[in-house]
């Protein structure tokens, strides 16, 4: 396999290259046409001339971007043909809201052909979707819908929260030979950090701690993620703080070591709460170290209801790093719990 | 790939445009033609210069021709003036129609007030064609406490039920199947309704046009279809978007009479959606229409056109601008002249103004409104989500514009 050379160490790199997020993005993709002919882009305005948000701007194989017109669920399909007959194609979705037209192929088919069909053939497609909302966007053009996604057999789920993870991860996408849904926050985009400039993947199902400490596990993904740092770092909580990068793989043996550690457990997910992955991840967690749970898991998650319009709604609708870090400290300040109820000691505040 | 067809209009014969007969535009129950035109020669009555040809006057009551082109100068003077809110932060997103004024407006008018509207993106202006007040459509743009949509739709997706005007849709193409399916209703219930469904160009790739022009041909559903042929959706040009010599043509496939009109052109426009709607009315089944027009300006306030086509092409299409042909024959026949179109422009212009100062009175929306109607009671679990919600501090800010 032309791509299991790449597979190296996940630790994020100190020092060297600052790139964003975006510009990550595009070189992943630029990468993966240059090393592999197979690799090509496809999608609604996938060859517009923005590069879709310059995530695809200049790129060195514009004869491998392919524009289609309006028809998601087709052009699933046409994506699915090609994968099936050895292509990688990456189709490129510039709004989650409209991935949806594409449900039935996706879950009925890209997600299952390999398992209905005893793995006779692969299905080495990416499917890549922007997420979250602008101003004003409301219901239909604001979703994330990751949980949705991750309630389906076969298909592996991707989020990542760093110029470095989302490299890496794109490259182990495109290098997989299942599919994989790869979502990208569009409030990321302009995020900078370090990333290498050769070719490597990262491992699915492995979390990254993004901040230490030993008085409460957070969980969150994504733009999620990066908002529970900021409000970490802001406040300077005591927080085991573990972005999964891969909600599906789901490194549930860190989270679950990080909760016997320190007894709390908070999941943010950026999405509906109702069998959402904060649910997946409570659930999970009471199910493996019930006993080492000081307090009830708490959830942050977008209300039950539609992305509003108005901008005085969004607000209130909106959680934000200065609300994460006023959950945690309540939940830091919570009644102190004795050690020795806590399975393996635990750090009781 | 260039297009195929698609870039000016042709003169045509126009064949057989309806000849609609004396009377308001509301209330105008004009004969239909016997046979709608159904090829892909362009439909089109009225010349450059505001000349109509000897015996295609569709002879519109005055009253009628007056009302076309008012509303088509206030969504042109409505559109301008929430640009400019947009680029003031005043409003988030809005989405213009320049250089469609015919389509939409001459479209319109050419129904009953009871048929019914299911909106593609451009259609706005049928809202308040029927009714809805400038004021209430900016309550909607700015999402305040007075919006019908109680600020959970994007700008632009007005709602109004009073004037039988279903919500824009956002998905593409959806709003076709809504619209055939409102019309199998109206027939099954025995109502005397017709439905007219509106599209772009882009939309007659989606799946639900496909299905939706099936379904409506095979159950003769009393409905019009009706393709804003704009050239572009978003930055796709209609030569990639199909490979068909013209959109009309989509209809002989399903069995539909189709007509290809000139967008532009607000008397045949409303000639042919008036016969296409007399056929519906009469059971004789659906219609497909495709207006050849032409947008402007960007796809919303978030697109920047120039980065992907050329300026020439924009520049031609001025040259063909509803407005002012439309006003040109109105001037040769004598029902207009420069007096009465600065004064009547001036009195748009005050009349959106004070739409404007009054919305903007309007308080924003009530937090509570967070958790009602997304069922008919507000569930516990959304109480509880709302109390969780507003005792949380820091609320954020509005970052980042409408992305495409
Ligand atoms: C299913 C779906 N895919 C993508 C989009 C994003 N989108 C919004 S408008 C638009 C173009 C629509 O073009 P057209 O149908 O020609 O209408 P126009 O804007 O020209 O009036 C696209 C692709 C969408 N709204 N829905
Ligand atoms: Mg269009």
């Amino acid at each position: 396999m032309p791509w299991s050379k790449f597979q190296q160490d996940y630790a994020a790199p100190t020092g060297g290259r600052t790139i964003s997020y975006c510009a990550a993005v595009r070189e992943a993709i630029d990468q993966a046409m240059g090393h592999d002919p197979r690799v090509f882009a496809i999608g609604l305005d996938a060859d517009d001339k923005f590069g879709v948000f310059g995530s695809m701007a200049n790129l060195s194989h514009p004869e491998r971007v392919l524009g289609t017109p309006i028809a998601e669920n087709a052009m699933t399909g046409v994506a699915l043909g090609a994968a099936l007959s050895g292509l990688r194609p990456i189709h490129v979705h510039l709004r989650n809201d409209f991935l949806l037209v594409a449900m039935d192929q996706i879950v009925n088919y890209v997600a299952k052909w390999e398992d209905m069909f005893d793995r006779q053939v692969r299905v080495p497609l990416v499917i890549r979707s922007i997420i979250g909302r602008g101003w004003g966007c409301g219901a239909q053009h604001s979703q994330a819908l990751h949980g949705l996604f991750a309630q389906v057999p076969g298909l592996k789920v991707v989020m990542p929260s760093t110029p470095y993870d989302v490299k890496g991860l794109f490259l182990a996408s495109v290098a997989d030979d299942s599919p994989v849904l790869f979502l990208e926050h569009r409030w990321l985009y302009k995020n900078t950090g370090d990333v290498p400039e050769a070719i490597y993947t990262l491992p699915f199902g492995k979390c990254q701690r993004l901040h230490a400490g030993e008085g409460l596990t957070v969980v969150a993904a994504s733009l999620a993620a990066v908002h529970a740092r900021l409000a970490c770092e802001g406040n300077g909580l005591d927080v085991d703080l573990l972005d999964p990068r891969t909600i599906k793989p789901l490194d549930i043996d860190t989270i679950v070591a990080s909760v016997r550690r320190t007894g709390r457990l908070l999941v943010v997910d950026y999405d509906f709460p109702f069998g959402g992955f904060a649910a997946e991840v409570c659930a999970q967690v009471a199910e493996r170290a019930h006993g080492a749970l000081r307090q009830a898991p708490v959830r942050i998650c977008f209300p039950d209801r539609g992305m509003p319009a108005s901008g005085i709604l969004e607000r209130a609708y909106y959680p934000t790093p200065e609300r994460l870090a006023a959950a945690m400290q309540n939940l830091l300040d919570g009644a102190p719990v004795a050690d020795d109820l806590l399975v393996g000691g635990g750090h009781g505040r | 790939m260039s297009g195929k067809g698609h870039k000016a209009p042709v003169k045509a014969k126009a064949k057989a445009a309806a000849k609609p007969r004396a009377g308001t535009a509301r209330v105008a129950t004009p004969k239909p033609a016997a046979v709608m035109p159904s090829s892909a020669g362009l439909v089109r009555l009225l010349e450059d210069d505001g000349t109509v040809a000897r015996g295609k006057d569709p002879g519109l009551a005055e009253e009628t021709l007056l009302f076309l082109y008012e509303q088509m100068v206030q969504v042109r003077e409505f559109d301008r003036r929430m640009l400019m809110l947009q680029r003031q932060g005043r409003i988030g997103f809005y989405g213009p129609i320049l250089g469609q004024e015919a389509a939409t407006v001459g479209s319109i008018a050419a129904l009953e007030p009871r048929d019914w509207i299911f909106p593609a993106l451009r259609e706005g202006a049928a809202a308040m064609m029927r009714g809805l007040s400038l004021t209430e459509a900016i309550n909607q743009l700015i999402g305040n406490g007075a919006d019908r949509c109680k600020g959970r739709q994007m700008p632009c997706h007005y709602t109004f039920k009073q004037g039988n005007y279903y919500g824009m849709s956002s998905v593409i193409g959806t709003q076709i199947s809504h619209a055939v399916g409102a019309a199998m209703a109206a027939r099954i219930r025995g109502d005397d309704v017709v439905v007219l469904g509106y599209m772009g160009d882009g939309a007659t790739s989606a799946n639900d046009f496909h299905a939706g022009m099936n379904f409506a041909a095979v159950y003769r559903s009393p409905c019009v279809l009706f393709c804003q042929n704009n050239q572009w959706a978003i930055s796709v040009p209609i030569s990639k978007q199909s490979a068909s010599e013209t959109l009309a043509q989509k209809g002989k496939a399903y069995g539909i009479p189709y007509v290809r009109v000139d967008g532009n052109d607000v008397l045949a426009v409303y000639s042919v959606t008036r016969a296409a709607v007399e056929r519906a009315r009469q059971g004789d089944g659906p219609t497909f229409v495709e207006a050849v027009t032409y947008r402007r300006l960007g796809h919303s306030s978030s697109d920047d056109p120039t980065r992907y086509r050329d300026e020439a092409e924009v520049k031609a299409w001025e040259k063909k601008d509803p407005v002012d042909r439309f006003r040109a024959y109105l001037t040769r026949r004598g029902l207009w002249d420069d007096g009465k179109e600065a004064a009547f422009k001036e009195g748009i212009a005050q009349r959106v103004n004070d739409a404007i100062a009054a919305a903007e009175q309007n308080a924003p929306p009530a937090d509570e409104t967070l958790v009602t109607d997304v069922y008919e009671h507000v569930t516990p679990q959304l109480k509880e989500q709302l109390a969780e919600v507003l005792a949380l501090e820091g609320r954020g800010v509005n970052e980042g514009a409408f992305p495409l």
